[in-house]
């Protein structure tokens, strides 16, 4: 647990030890305020509750990509620098670094999720909202942020370059996304499948509702766990390359 | 202590290294030399514990390797030719970082910084950010870095490499100073350096060891004889007396006169030093001088490794 935090902890520092951080989490801030203002928002007269739901499904958007872009140096920074031979030679397991990288990452969408509680809060000026429905949706965003945080950091475990390592990200991301629209035009069993894996359709939803849906807790949950273990069976196969 | 045995390594059915067996003894500074593609990077990971070899043990004070990788990594200090450091952090935190992933504890590591910031003299730069740093003292921070968990082994790639020569002097006195606590494994392909800093060598060859020893035993290895060189007060007659019986002086000459004043090569069979000196006084020659020739380790080397024949 400690090998694990300390590589948590130097991977979260690297990120506001430089502008990189700051620059990402004011760039995704930026973009999510925008888009609350412009399509949350609106010019007309609509429920809160119906502005909320717009605002968690914009914010999914924002979490993955955030996701996507803060995992690409998780272990490719490490490569072109040079520094992974310290982690390579220190007395900590396979488990612990991809662990370690991975509580980094999503320390820092946890931030970026922190930051945006301006935007529901907002909603309290003129109207009025249940706390449960805030923060189902925050957890909602959690759970997908983790998700998208665990395929990044298989991403950038498995590849060389920085920039491949979010390209696959982005790849598998999508993909899970889009199997709604293939569970449509599939047949059975192939279609339940195709459509409980989706990333957002079937599972986000529920949260961005205000529900609590613990079978996509479970989901999510899941799809971390296996990509965190492909993340540590892709750092094993370096000692014998 | 580190003992080697059988150490072998494949990349795909290409062969890195082959059946390696050594031993280094605990405060040894011990060279480790071999032309490019002879298997020392890849000998050098195994050691660090960055690869894992196809076959063979690694054993570091009765340790193995590679059945107890975590309790050795604890014990193992390495620096790669670049250095890795993290060029965002401050010297002080870097080390300090080091120092915890390697298992100490914080107050262990704190109470680390300023020996080993002393012993690789980077006191003034502790609280600089490394990506300001110089070439040298990156270098030197690479060193701290290695030595800041207080490792048994610490196994230098390339140290020198990119250096100017008061730095070169300074890193050659660091090395040898790392010899009061830990047994040393440095990788260079400046020659006269590693004569300089090094005890023993191992020279490696299409991944097998070539050649190990003393520069001395190496020198006797590839000439096949020992050599020694005198400076004796007489004659040449007086020296013929004295050198011309044995069976064991395979041959002298008298390299320089100045005055009564001989500088003489004997070249020998073997570790016969004794004989000489004592044939020296049965013909009343003075002796003023009687070392063993080094031979040159650029010659030693090439001809341990082949390279001479081309």
């Amino acid at each position: 647990m400690r090998g694990l935090l300390l590589v948590a902890r130097r991977d979260l520092q690297a990120y506001f030890n430089t502008a990189w951080g700051y620059v990402i989490l004011a760039a995704m801030l930026l973009i999510d305020g925008l888009l609350f203002n412009a399509f949350a928002m609106g010019a007309s007269a609509q429920y809160s509750s119906d502005v909320l739901e717009k605002f968690f499904y914009l914010s999914s958007g924002i979490t993955m990509a955030g996701a996507v872009i803060l995992t690409m140096r998780l272990f490719g920074e490490e490569r072109s620098a040079g520094t992974m031979v310290l982690l390579d030679t220190a007395p900590l397991t396979d488990l612990q670094i991809v662990l370690g990288k991975f509580l980094a990452g999503f320390a820092m969408i946890a931030i970026l999720l922190g930051l945006t509680l301006y935007m529901p809060a907002l909603i309290f000026v003129n109207g009025k909202v249940s706390l449960l429905h805030i923060a189902s949706g925050y957890l909602g965003l959690l759970a997908l942020g983790a998700t998208v945080t665990a395929i990044g950091t298989w991403g950038s475990a498995v590849t060389r370059g920085q920039y491949v390592g979010a390209g696959i990200t982005a790849v598998v991301t999508v993909a899970l996304l889009l199997t709604w629209m293939l569970a449509k035009v599939s047949d059975p069993p192939l279609k339940a499948i195709l459509s409980y894996v989706a990333l957002f359709d079937k599972h986000f939803q529920p949260f961005q509702k205000g529900r609590i849906n613990i079978e996509s807790l479970v989901y999510y949950a899941s799809l971390t766990f296996a990509f965190l273990v492909l993340a540590v069976r892709g750092i094993q196969g370096r000692r014998w390359r | 202590m580190i003992e080697v045995r059988g150490l072998t390594r494949y990349y795909g059915t290409t062969k890195a290294v082959e059946d390696l067996t050594f031993s280094i003894a605990s405060n040894e500074i011990v060279g480790f030399l071999g032309l490019n593609g002879a298997g020392k990077t890849t000998t050098l990971k195994i050691l660090a514990g960055l690869l894992l070899p196809t076959a063979g043990e690694v054993r570091l004070d009765g340790q193995d390797l590679f059945s107890a990788p975590l309790d050795v990594r604890k014990r193992i200090g390495f620096l790669p030719e670049e250095p890795p450091l993290y060029a965002e952090m401050t010297v002080r935190d870097f080390l300090v970082h080091v120092g915890l992933i390697r298992g100490l504890t914080r107050e262990e590591a704190e109470s680390a910084i300023p020996s080993v910031a002393e012993r690789t003299g980077i006191q003034e730069v502790l609280d600089q950010v490394i990506g300001t740093l110089s070439h040298g003292f990156r270098k030197r921070v690479g060193i701290a870095q290695a030595i800041v968990h207080h490792p048994s082994l610490v196994i230098l790639d390339e140290p020198i490499a990119g250096l100017d020569p008061v730095q070169i002097v300074e890193m050659r006195e660091m090395i040898v100073g790392l010899r009061a606590t830990c047994t040393v494994l440095v990788s260079s392909h400046i020659l006269s350096e590693v004569s300089q800093t090094c005890d023993r060598l191992l020279i490696l060859k299409n991944g097998r060891l070539a050649g190990q020893g003393t520069e001395s035993e190496l020198a006797l290895r590839a000439r096949g004889h020992a050599r020694l060189l005198l400076s004796v007060r007489g004659t040449r007659e007086d020296l013929a007396r004295a050198l011309d019986g044995p069976s064991e002086v395979t041959g002298w000459t008298v390299e320089a006169e100045a005055g009564a004043v001989l500088t003489a090569r004997v070249d020998l069979s073997g570790d016969h030093a004794e004989v000489v000196v004592r044939r020296l006084v049965e013909a009343g020659v003075g002796i003023r001088r009687v070392v063993e020739a080094e031979a040159e380790l650029e010659q030693i080397f090439l001809q341990l490794t082949g390279e001479g024949e081309r």
